[in-house]
């Protein structure tokens, strides 16, 4: 019935068929302008000029074309074109494209329509992922001093130890600390009614960007000379214990720890929410058996719930891990990577853009994918055992 | 030794049980005010820091460095410690105003076009058959101008919408599918008249995640647009911030909630949405 409903409104003849292919047409005409004009930084300028000539104001136009747009109005016109192409525009190309596809003939247009509704989304994946990838690893055996000099400072240098040291311990004590934090909350709240609230102040960190992260630390850690007011929440708190103040952020190995602090702050509700939720799927039946067969609470959780949701706890990790491996912008903004903090993303990113070294950026940018890579097999494979994807 | 443990603790939940049984109420009274005592605590330590920036971001320069911003909540009612000018001044001259335009152009494009090119190949991995279906979806699995945030956003993006919406659409009815093609449909109305309808949660969901991720990224903003303030995004002008004007505390804190408030203002109105989507792509829904 809803498939008849469907098909009274389709057209299969030929008008449907010229309508089609018009459309297609008119589609790449107007993603060709569009992209044009936001291409240009001049083109809103343009584009506004020859509006005001079509409504015959000359002398506005003129003017338009002399002195530019306003930033403001000439960025808003930009969006409002994307946001054109990007809905309507990749719409009416799909439309096209499928309409195209029916001039085949059934036979020859069910094989090739599959690769209609993928082309622009495989398309942008490989011009943007894949290329990249290939190109990453040809640069590192490439570019700079070469394939030897740039692995073998990636390698070996004492710089990339300490970067591979500290991804280590931030991968091991973050990824562990967000997980075990998670899990302890979401045991507790789940023991408690009208738990929403305190759930939503653990989640909250989530949304905040790690920039704003590492600015909203750097306060918690701010360090003021001994006798002055300390304002940074840690060092009064510390010194309120008759301690002297300490930079955190400075002292080697405890800024490290410091820094990974953020970064359990920022994932721990993740790791709660979806950790809460399998909880709630563990049948209290279960539990209850385990407690009449006269199992103490340890017992239960650690023989019973942890493994019910030993899934889950690996699918959280991993996507900690990962996120945790890709770790830039709270180094980067915090310390930039000196006081013993580097990591490997941060040292990509600086013989990238400070140093101008591409040969030895994409050799790291090939270790992080690396490292990356048995992760995301683990987390792949965990998924599929649940049920989850392909 | 395992045995011993498991009997010692076999041991202690059966004296638990003895003495639970003595007065069941007032056990469980005192386990629930505990628990609750425990989240509680929690869920301040986590909020303290994000206060301590907001409370900070409305006090001057003077006050920030005479004391502590747990100091003004002593005194909360006193109106005269209260300042707006640090908005101001971080909005105007540190033109964080411009960064926020810059960060709406960046991010609403670069949400909404991975959204309609995930969702056609979606359905296309989920509801299509064609040689090489299984070939293609393994592959995904690995992994200066507005123009290319907007290409490189939908790019990096698309892996993860491909992933939550044929999850999603591939849990669709089939049936639903079938009549609609016995009665004639094609491929293309099925999609538009079916799917996209049904699929709107999880639509939503991916575009909270897409959302708060181009909104709050650092990496890609810097190496498409750069620190130019004409085009520079919210974080990537806060990192500025934090480089020229690191101990300028009333700035910092101000110029942070400012990059906060669309997120935290989205974050909390489509919770749910997002908790969905989260709970899709790790546990088996």
């Amino acid at each position: 019935m809803i498939g008849a409903n469907i098909v009274s409104r389709s057209s299969g003849d030929l008008a449907g068929r010229v309508v089609r292919v018009v459309a297609a047409v008119t589609a790449l005409v107007l993603i060709w302008v569009g992209l044009d004009i936001i291409r240009d930084p001049d083109g809103p300028a343009r584009l506004f000029a020859s509006f005001y000539d079509l409504i015959g104001q000359t002398s506005t136009a003129d003017a338009v074309r002399e002195r530019g747009l306003d930033p403001v109005q000439s960025k808003l016109t930009v969006m409002v074109i994307a946001l054109v192409i990007g809905t309507g525009g990749v719409w009416l190309l799909y439309v096209g494209l499928n309409g195209a596809v029916d001039l085949l003939g059934t036979r020859w247009g069910e094989r090739v329509r599959p690769y209609v509704f993928l082309g622009p989304a495989v398309a942008m994946l490989s011009v943007f992922l894949v290329g990249p990838a290939v190109l990453t690893i040809i640069a590192s055996a490439t570019e700079g001093e070469g394939l030897v000099a740039n692995w073998s400072f990636v390698l070996t240098s004492p710089d990339m130890w300490l970067a591979f040291r500290n991804n280590i311990v931030w991968l091991v004590l973050g990824t562990g600390g967000s997980v075990v934090i998670g899990l302890l909350v979401a045991t507790l709240v789940d023991r408690v009614k009208r738990e929403a609230l305190a759930k939503t102040f653990i989640f909250l960190p989530l949304a905040i960007s790690m920039v704003g992260a590492s600015v909203i630390w750097r306060f918690v850690y701010a360090w003021a000379p001994e006798g002055d007011q300390q304002i940074g929440l840690v060092n009064a708190g510390w010194t309120a214990l008759g301690n002297e103040p300490v930079p955190w952020l400075q002292v080697p190995p405890l800024n490290t720890l410091a820094l990974i602090v953020i970064m359990i702050w920022l994932q721990t509700g993740f790791a709660m929410v979806v950790l809460s939720a399998a909880l709630k799927g563990v049948p209290s039946e279960v539990i209850e058996a385990a407690r009449m067969d006269g199992a103490g609470e340890r017992a239960v959780f650690f023989r019973v719930v942890v493994p019910m949701i030993r899934g889950t706890l690996i699918a959280v990790a991993t996507t900690i891990s990962i996120a945790i491996l890709k770790v830039f912008d709270i180094v980067y903004v915090t310390t930039g990577g000196r006081f013993e903090t580097e990591v490997l993303a941060n040292r990509m990113f600086s013989e990238m853009f400070s140093y101008r070294n591409f040969g030895r950026a994409s050799a790291i940018a090939v270790i992080l994918f690396i490292a990356v890579v048995p992760i995301m097999v683990v987390n792949i494979r965990n998924l599929r055992r649940q049920g989850v994807g392909a | 030794m395992t045995a011993g443990v498991a009997e010692a603790e076999g041991v202690a939940g059966s004296v638990a049980v003895v003495r639970a049984a003595r007065s069941p109420r007032r056990a469980r009274f005192i386990e629930r005010t505990g628990v609750r005592v425990a989240v509680a605590v929690i869920a301040v330590i986590w909020s303290l820091p994000t206060a301590g920036l907001l409370i900070s971001s409305f006090r001057s320069n003077a006050d920030i460095r005479a004391s502590g911003w747990w100091d003004a909540l002593l005194h909360p009612f006193e109106a005269a410690q209260w300042t707006v000018s640090n908005y101001v001044s971080v909005m105007k001259a540190d033109n964080l105003a411009t960064s926020f335009i810059n960060s709406l152009v960046v991010t609403i494009p670069a949400v909404v076009i991975p959204i309609t090119m995930a969702a056609f190949a979606a359905y296309a991995f989920a509801w299509m058959r064609f040689p090489g279906r299984r070939l293609l979806f393994a592959g995904l699995d690995l992994n200066g101008t507005f123009l290319g945030v907007w290409l490189a956003h939908t790019g990096f993006g698309l892996p993860l919408a491909i992933f939550l919406l044929y999850n999603y659409i591939s849990q669709l009815p089939g049936d639903l599918f079938e009549s609609a093609q016995i009665d004639g449909a094609s491929h293309f109305q099925i999609f538009r008249e079916l799917v996209v309808p049904l699929s709107v949660p999880a639509l939503a969901s991916f575009a909270i995640f897409q959302f708060l991720w181009v909104w709050n990224d650092l990496l890609v903003a810097l190496v498409y647009l750069g620190t130019n303030e004409e085009v520079a995004t919210l974080p990537a002008r806060l990192n500025e911030l934090v480089g020229t004007k690191g101990e300028s505390w009333h700035l910092l804190t101000a110029g942070a909630f400012v990059t906060m408030i669309v997120p935290l203002a989205v974050f909390l109105l489509l919770q749910r949405y997002f908790v969905r989507g989260l709970i899709a792509g790790s546990v088996k829904g």
